[in-house]
This record gives C-alpha cells, structure tokens and sequence, in this order.
C-alpha cells in the first residue's frame, strides 16, 4: 500500500503505462482485450490519483528523488496542490472518455490501437504533471506530443491523416524551442531542477532567450492565437474521444507547463509590455476564436473553434497575476471547468453525429430532438463554457472577474463578460436547431447507452464543480514550487 | 430536522417533477399531467406552511459555501413570501391552463420540463438571501424560459428567442460585474431591511453610485425599462401560457424583484437617497410607464397591447420603491401581486379568444362578448383593475402611489400617474367596448374546441375565471388579514422601522 502521495503518483503514471504495454502487445484488430484492459487499467488510474489527491490534502506539497538520488544528481518529482488538481482533472475526463470509447469503439478497427496510444497518452500527462524538472518535462511533453498526433492520425483518411501531420510538425517544432530553451538554461545555470532554477535565475538576457524559446514553443503546442491553425482541422477531424481528450486535456499539459515555470522558474525575468502582449493574444484568440466558431458550418468545427476562443481566456493570467498575484488560481480552475465542459461537448457532438451520420449543423435539427439526452448534457456543458450559475464555468468566471477588479483591470473583467456573450452565441446557435421545425427525421442511428449515459455524467461533473470552487482553491494554496 | 429545508423542499417540488417530466414520452399524457398538478399542488402546501411559520416569526435561512467570501444563502422574510406565494398560486393556474392549451400539439413532455424549472428558478429567486444566489436563479430562469419562448419552433420564434437570450445574458454580464464589485468593495452581505452598504457611503459614493446604475440595467433587461424593452413585445410569439406566466410572476417580475431587493435590501431607502439615485431611478420608471402606455395605444395585435401595457405597468412597481417612502412603497410591492393577477387573466383571455375563435387582433373582436361571455367578463375585470377602477387590484396599487408621491413631495409623479391612467383607459377601453357592443357580420372561426360544454375548453376557462375573481377579492378585501396589501404592510413595516438590534 503506497503511503506517502508520490508513491500514489509514481503509481499514477506506472499503472496507465503497464496498460498501455499490455494493451499494445497483446491485443489483435478486433479482440476484446483492449477494451477490458483499458478500462480497468484507466479505473486502476483514476484510484491512484485519487490516493494522491487525498495524501496531498493531507501532508501538503512533497518532493523526492527518484530512486532515493535527488537533485543536483538524481530527477526529482514533485507533487504539490497544482499537480494534484491536474491530475485529477485529467482522472476524471479520462474515465469518463474511457467508457464513452467503450460504446464509441464497438466493433471498430481502431479500437486496439486506440486502447494502446490512450493509455500510453494518459501515463505521460501524469508523468509530466509529476516532473520537477525541465528536462524530464521535455521528455513528457514529447510522449504527450507524439502520442497526441498518432490518435489523432487514428480514423485515418486524407484529412485526419492531413491534420495530423500539420500537428506533428507544430508539436515537432514546438518542442525542439522549448528544449533550445533548456539548453540554454542549462548552460547557463548547470542545474534542470525547477526550484533549483527558480532560486537561481538572473535576469540576464541569456535567460531571457531562453524563456522566449521556451514559451513560444509551449504557446505553439497550446495553439495560442495566432499559432492556432493546426488545431481546428486536428480536433474536428479526429474520432470523438480523442477529440475530447486533445481539447480538454492535452492542451492544458502544455499550458499547465508555461503555468509552471512562469509560476516557479521565471517570475523575475519579465520585461514590461511581456504580461499586456500575452494578453493581448489572449484576447485575439477569444474574439477570433469565437467569430469562427460563430461561423463555422459543423458542429465540431463549431466546439474547435470555441476551444481556440475558450484558450485565451488561460492567457489572461499574466496581464491579470501582474496586478492580482492569486489571479492564477482563478486561471486554473478555468482551466479544470473548461476541460469537462469541453470533453462533454465533444461526446455530445459525437453522439450526435453518429445517430445522424454527419454533423452538419443545418441538418442536424431533427436528430437532436431524437437524442434529448445528448443535447442536454450539451446544453449544461455550453452552460458552463458561457459561465453560466451552478457550473464550473460560472466560478471560473467570477474569480477570473473578481482578480481583474480588484486589481482595477476593467478592460480585461469586460473582456472576460464579454467573451461569455460571445461564447453564448455560438452555445445557443447550436441549441437553436434544437427547437427548429426543420425537415423530417431521414436516418437515425441509435447511440449505445454507454455512449448517451457517460456523456451526461460528465456534464454533471461539471455542476459538481460549481459547488467545488472553494475546495478547489484550498488544495492550489497548497503550492510546493516555490522553495 | 431542522425546518430550514423546508425552502429546499419547495424548490424540489417542481425541480423534480420537472426532471421526471423530461423522461416521460410524449403520449403519458394523464401522468404528466398528474406530476405537474401533483409538484404544483405539493408547492402550494409547502409555500402555505412556510408562510404560517415566517408570520409567526421562525427563521428560516440554510447557507452553503460556494468560495471563499461567497455563500449560497436560501433565507424566507416576509418579502421573498409574497413573491413566493404569487409564483406558486399563479403556476398552479397556468399549469392547468397549459394542459388545456397545448392538448395534441407537439413535445409536450420538454415543454412541461422547461415550464417545471422555470418556476423553480422563480421560487428561488424568492428565497435567495442575498445578491451571489439571487444572480445564480435569475440566470438559470434565462436558461429555462429560452426554450419556452422558442417552443414553437417557427423562424420568427427563433429569433425572438436569440434576441430574448441576447438581451438577457448581457443584462447578466452586467450583473455579474456589478456584483463582483460590491463583493470586493463590500463583502458579500445578506439582504436585510435597511440594506447592509451604510458607512461606504463617505468613501467609495461614485463607486456604489456606479454600481447601483449597473444592477438596475443589468435587472431592467428582464423588468423591461425603457430602452431596454425591446424584447418583451418580440417574446410574444410564444405559447399564451407562458406569456401570461412570463409576464405575470417570472421573468418580467423577476427584474422588478431585484430592483426591489437592490433599493430596499441592498443599499436601503436611506443611502438611495443620500447617493441620489432615488430621483433617477423615478424618473426612468415615469418614463417607461408613459411610454409603454403609448406604444399600447398604438399595437393592433392584442398580444403585443398586453405586452406594451406590461412594459409601462411592471415600472409601477419601480416607481414605488423609487418613492422611498413608506406609502409608495407598499403601493409598489403590492402592485407586484395585483399586476401579476390582472395581467395573468388578461393573457389567458387572449389565449381563450386566440385558441376557440383565433382571434388575434384587437380590431376583431367585435361581438365576441355574446360569443364568449365569461371570457370576456373576466378579460373586462382585468382591464378595468389595470385602468384603477375601484374596487379592483389595479386602484389599490394606484391609490398607494399616488399617496406616496405625495408624501414624499414629488407632485410630478401623481402627474404622470393620472396621465398614465387614462392612457390605459385610452387602450384598454376599446378592446371591451368592442367585445360587448360590436357587432360581427361574418360568422364566427369554428375549431376543433366546437364539442365543449362550455365557450371554450373547461381546462381553458376556469384558470381565467379563477383569476379574474382574485382581481375583484384581493380589491374588495384588501382589508382583511393576509390579503396582499396586509402582507406588505407588514414588509413596508420592517423595511422602514427595522427592529432595534445591537451593533
């Protein structure tokens, strides 16, 4: 029985990854193993980081060395609230897409491979929560990156397998900046270690390159405005729960990191003007990002969109932290009610389009009335992302607008109201068709309970979070970063 | 335990019916109906025993954390019973309504669901103990009548349904803002008669001024004050029933009911004064009630007469918690009730002339008086208490207003009440005039109602006679314990002489 909270991390990672081995070696196109592994390796998970959640609660932010070698000679893990709180962020939505994938997957080509890479995805996002140091983190991001791109590649066709290489070179790329950047930071300071760089850094302009590298690399991978391009036709086009997952979760692991070292490693190297740009893009991803999602023909399209507009909220925390400090926690949370209202909305859109079998917005009026269910978890799911009461979004919204007023930004608190308008347009278009009189129901497939029930539970989860705001920010005070 | 849930379990009882109803299929006709009865029945209990426990003086408050500094607060004063009470009378009404409008059409069961959540939205509305959980089911009514208003389907009801949600999200955002700021200015207080923002006033007076004006927009959008009306007369297209509930107790007296809470809970008569902001707040209510008056006289379809004379009646009730003082005050608390009870008859009898003889227009309806006497009996008694005929509601409200202009000295208002009262002669006259003393040539629009015993269906006629006989009994007996005008003197009472407590 694991005792302290990283062993119930290390367990975290390892258990997913054994999955992912077994599910990888010993599953044939079209067995049932796959399946049965995935699911019960990704409830094995879910517990671990359960137990990590719970000890970190308990023992506060801990830290060691892998293997008992710490830093400087040894890779250190840390587990602090954040981490914890990403954990089960990511916990929660991949159960949820792991059932789903059950009714979704039946009888499909792709579900071996699919048990094999989600997994393999899984273990490296934890692996990479749980790193302490920049270097282990550029490992796990490519794991993530790489795994990423081949679900992506899953459904193959000329516009998956399209979307998936203009994802490969993004992520490729992305990732050869930040590890630039870590070079000259190692180079620079001889350690990796994050507390160790944080106590260390001097702003000098070779660490000021090095953030530069480094940040613009993670912002490639978190598809910032106006670096966004790849992500729309990659999350559109793949099957519905990986869209799911690239759209709530992967996302935010790149994110979680420039989070990370803007938190721990780089606050003193901020130049003015650094905090308003990237706030600037923050907003040009909301407007822009909206605008097209407002816009778009599909309902995937419609939700990719939405997560490009949904993105620059994250990034107004630097203009945000440089007047309210806590305003990251604000931040965060987002980030936690963005994820399972976005992965509800990319279940529901696929149950959707597979009772209809296409997800052209026009036509789908019919079909929704046939599938209540799904347009209702919808329904609660777009709620949250408008920031509507008893949902996550709500109080992601309220803290984000209380930091912008108390520090007395007012143009980023309209920004944050006015982005929930907008968000609100594109939500209630798609629901409108709902209510339409439009023409008779031509083809409805009928979608696997499995598929409908797993969608609204998470929808739940995300009015859950409406009541969890304030337990939330008790386990991000608990921040171990700093040394 | 504890008798606080009480306030949880009369949101239940039409939260869960609600939810059971969306499960339902469309042809259980006789259990959806007995679970919309049967949750609107349990309500009115429930709402009876509270209202028996609050009069003698039991607290009932339940909090719940939702972040630090901001509670989930569920309390009943004496204030929140009358809204309570006149959403969960008016629902059980317009439910019965309902079944006998919408018999044989169409998604039935998401209509009941919708209508169900709405007015548990509502009934917490009544109970939210402070600003954070009166913004929560203010929201969440937006969300639930959106579907109601475009029940239809047709494309003109989508778009009054999109410009509806525009209107109204907006007024949330502004809300939201509003509230955030007081909550880092002031922390978040309960309501509490008198108001909780007294001593702010040296230090941050342009702020709370600032403040105030926001969370009147934000509440004006539903209450529909001029220029923020606009939506009102478009939501029409919905179903008759909910217009009439939309109208009557939901969404347009929900923005009253805030503006009430904002004057009276919030800031309190005295720091409006003090700011300044009762005289602008009079003001918008004078012109909205003018001008919603206007735009009536002018509106052929009676839907959007109805509408119109909502916009400009809904402000009485602004106007009187504008006059700060102790007899305006009840002339506009009582309007609350007294509106929604006139203005529910006069929309169930244009739901009863559209739906037996499809009649839609003000200009048709000669004659229909010797066709559907009952109906427009009751369409008449509605008309003349919003006129302020004595004995009826609408001559209580008007003749507490008028008093508490006076008592507060602003002869300008009895001005524009007088003024606004024969506006509505002007308008409301014609329609009843023509009802009885018109004369029809061509024959009259047969439907598939013809088979009823009565002028039209019985599930359609006795909600409307109900209501037009509570105008006519909360007038003639306004004197009597716990009629409405009792009740806010009750309230009226508290707000202006609140009980001496220690610091």
């Amino acid at each position: 029985m694991p005792d302290t909270g990283l062993d119930w991390a290390a367990w975290a990672v390892a258990v997913p990854l054994v999955g992912a081995l077994l599910a990888g070696l010993l599953s044939r196109p079209g067995s049932r193993l796959g399946p049965g592994l995935g699911v019960v390796f990704g409830l094995f998970t879910a517990l671990t980081v359960a137990g990590a959640v719970v000890a970190v609660w308990r023992d506060g932010p801990v830290r060691a060395g892998l293997g008992g070698w710490d830093v400087p000679l040894g890779i250190a893990l840390s587990l602090d609230g954040l981490s914890a709180l990403m954990l089960a962020m990511t916990a929660v939505v991949g159960l949820a897409v792991s059932v789903y994938a059950l009714g979704y997957l039946r009888g499909s080509q792709m579900r071996g491979k699919f048990w094999a890479l989600w997994l393999w995805l899984w273990a490296a996002m934890n692996a990479l929560y749980l790193s302490g140091d920049v270097f282990n983190l550029y490992v796990t991001l490519e794991l993530v990156g790489l795994a990423a791109v081949a679900l992506t590649a899953l459904s193959g066709g000329a516009a998956a397998l399209g979307a998936a290489m203009r994802y490969l070179l993004v992520s490729l790329l992305g990732s050869l900046a930040y590890l630039m950047g870590v070079a000259l930071l190692y180079g620079g300071y001889g350690v990796l270690d994050l507390a160790a760089l944080g106590v260390a850094m001097e702003p000098d302009n070779v660490s000021r390159l090095a953030a530069a590298f480094m940040t613009v690399g993670l912002l490639m991978k978190t598809a910032l405005f106006p670096l966004h391009v790849w992500l729309p036709p990659a999350h559109a086009s793949a099957p519905a729960p990986v869209s799911a997952v690239l759209s709530a979760l992967v996302v935010k692991a790149s994110f979680y990191l420039i989070l990370r070292l803007w938190l721990d490693v780089f606050p003193a190297l901020t130049v003015p003007g650094f905090e308003l740009l990237m706030g600037a893009l923050g907003a040009g991803a909301l407007l822009w990002g909206s605008v097209l999602a407002l816009r778009a023909a599909r309902l995937k399209q419609v939700v990719a969109y939405s997560t490009v507009a949904q993105l620059g909220y994250l990034f107004l925390m630097f203009p945000l932290m440089a007047v309210t400090p806590g305003a990251w926690q604000a931040v965060v949370f987002f980030a936690l009610a963005h994820a399972c209202a976005k992965a509800t909305v990319f279940l529901a859109a696929g149950n959707l389009q597979r009772a209809a079998g296409h997800d052209r917005l026009a036509d789908l009026g019919a079909v929704m009335r046939a599938e209540p269910m799904s347009v209702f978890a919808f329904g609660i799911a777009g709620a949250s992302l408008v920031g509507l009461p008893l949902t996550g979004g709500f109080i992601a919204k309220w803290l984000l607008v209380e930091a912008a007023i108390e520090g007395g930004a007012w143009g980023w608190a309209w920004l944050v109201l006015g982005g929930g308008l907008l968000a609100g347009a594109y939500v209630f278009r798609v629901l409108g068709h709902a209510f339409g009189r439009s023409v008779r129901l031509e083809r409805h497939e009928r979608v696997p309970g499995l598929m409908a029930w797993s969608t609204l539970a998470l929808a739940l989860v995300s009015v859950v979070l409406g009541f969890a705001g304030a337990a939330s920010l008790e386990l991000l005070a608990l921040h171990g970063g700093r040394p | 335990m504890n008798s606080s849930w009480l306030l949880v379990f009369i949101l239940l009882s039409s939260l869960v019916p609600g939810v059971i109803i969306f499960f339902l299929r469309e042809e259980s006709h006789s259990l959806r109906t007995a679970f919309n009865l049967g949750g609107a029945g349990l309500k009115l209990i429930l709402v009876g025993t509270l209202l028996l426990g609050v009069q003698r003086g039991e607290v009932y408050e339940l909090r719940a954390v939702l972040l630090p500094g901001m509670e989930l607060v569920l309390a009943a004063d004496a204030l929140s019973l009358l809204f309570a009470s006149l959403s969960s009378v008016l629902w059980f009404v317009t439910t019965i309504y309902a079944v006998g409008y919408l018999e044989g059409s169409p998604n039935r069961s998401r209509f009941f669901g919708f209508f169900s959540l709405c007015v548990s939205a509502t009934v917490g509305i009544a109970f939210s103990g402070n600003l954070i959980t009166f913004l929560i089911f203010y929201e969440i009514l937006t969300l639930a009548t959106w579907p109601l208003v475009v029940h239809r389907g047709t494309a003109q009801s989508l778009r009054a349904g999109r410009l509806y949600l525009g209107y109204t999200l907006a007024g949330g955002a502004l809300l939201l803002a509003a509230m955030v700021w007081l909550t880092v200015l002031a922390g978040s207080g309960d309501f509490k008669p008198g108001g909780y923002l007294m001593g702010l006033q040296q230090e941050f007076a342009p702020q709370l001024k600032l403040i105030f004006a926001l969370l009147v927009a934000g509440f004006g959008v539903k209450a529909a004050l001029v220029p923020l009306h606009s939506w009102l007369p478009r939501a029409m297209v919905a179903p008759a029933p909910v217009s009439a509930l939309l109208h009557a107790v939901a969404v347009v007296k929900a923005g009253a009911f805030g503006i009430v809470r904002v004057v009276n809970d919030v800031y309190g008569t005295t720091l409006t004064i003090d700011l300044g902001l009762a005289l602008p707040l009079m003001a918008l209510a004078v012109i909205t009630i003018v001008y919603g008056s206007v735009r009536a006289l002018f509106a052929d379809d009676l839907k959007r007469r109805l509408a119109f004379s909502t916009v400009s009646q809904v402000s009485y009730i602004v106007l009187g918690v504008a006059l700060a003082g102790p007899l305006g005050a009840v002339g506009g608390l009582v309007h609350l009730v007294h509106q929604g009870l006139m203005k529910i008859t006069l929309f169930f009898c244009a739901g009863n002339f559209a739906e037996t003889l499809h009649i839609h227009k003000v200009s048709e309806l000669n004659g229909v008086g010797r066709r559907m006497p009952l109906t427009m009996l009751a369409f008449t008694l509605g008309a003349l208490g919003m006129i302020g005929t004595p004995p009826l509601a609408g001559f209580i409200s008007k003749w507490y207003l008028g008093l508490g202009a006076l008592q507060v000295e602003q002869h300008w208002v009895l001005v524009a009440l007088v003024f606004s009262g024969l506006l509505n002669a002007a308008y409301f006259l014609p329609p009843v005039i023509r009802g009885w003393f018109g004369r029809r040539d061509e024959p009259w629009y047969e439907t598939h109602l013809e088979h009823t015993r009565f002028e039209t269906h019985w599930m359609l006629l006795g909600p409307t006679l109900f209501a037009a006989a509570t105008v006519v009994v909360v007038g003639v007996l306004a004197g009597m314990p716990f009629s409405p005008l009792d009740w806010v003197s009750l309230i009226v009472e508290r707000e202006y002489a609140p009980p001496e407590v220690g610091p």
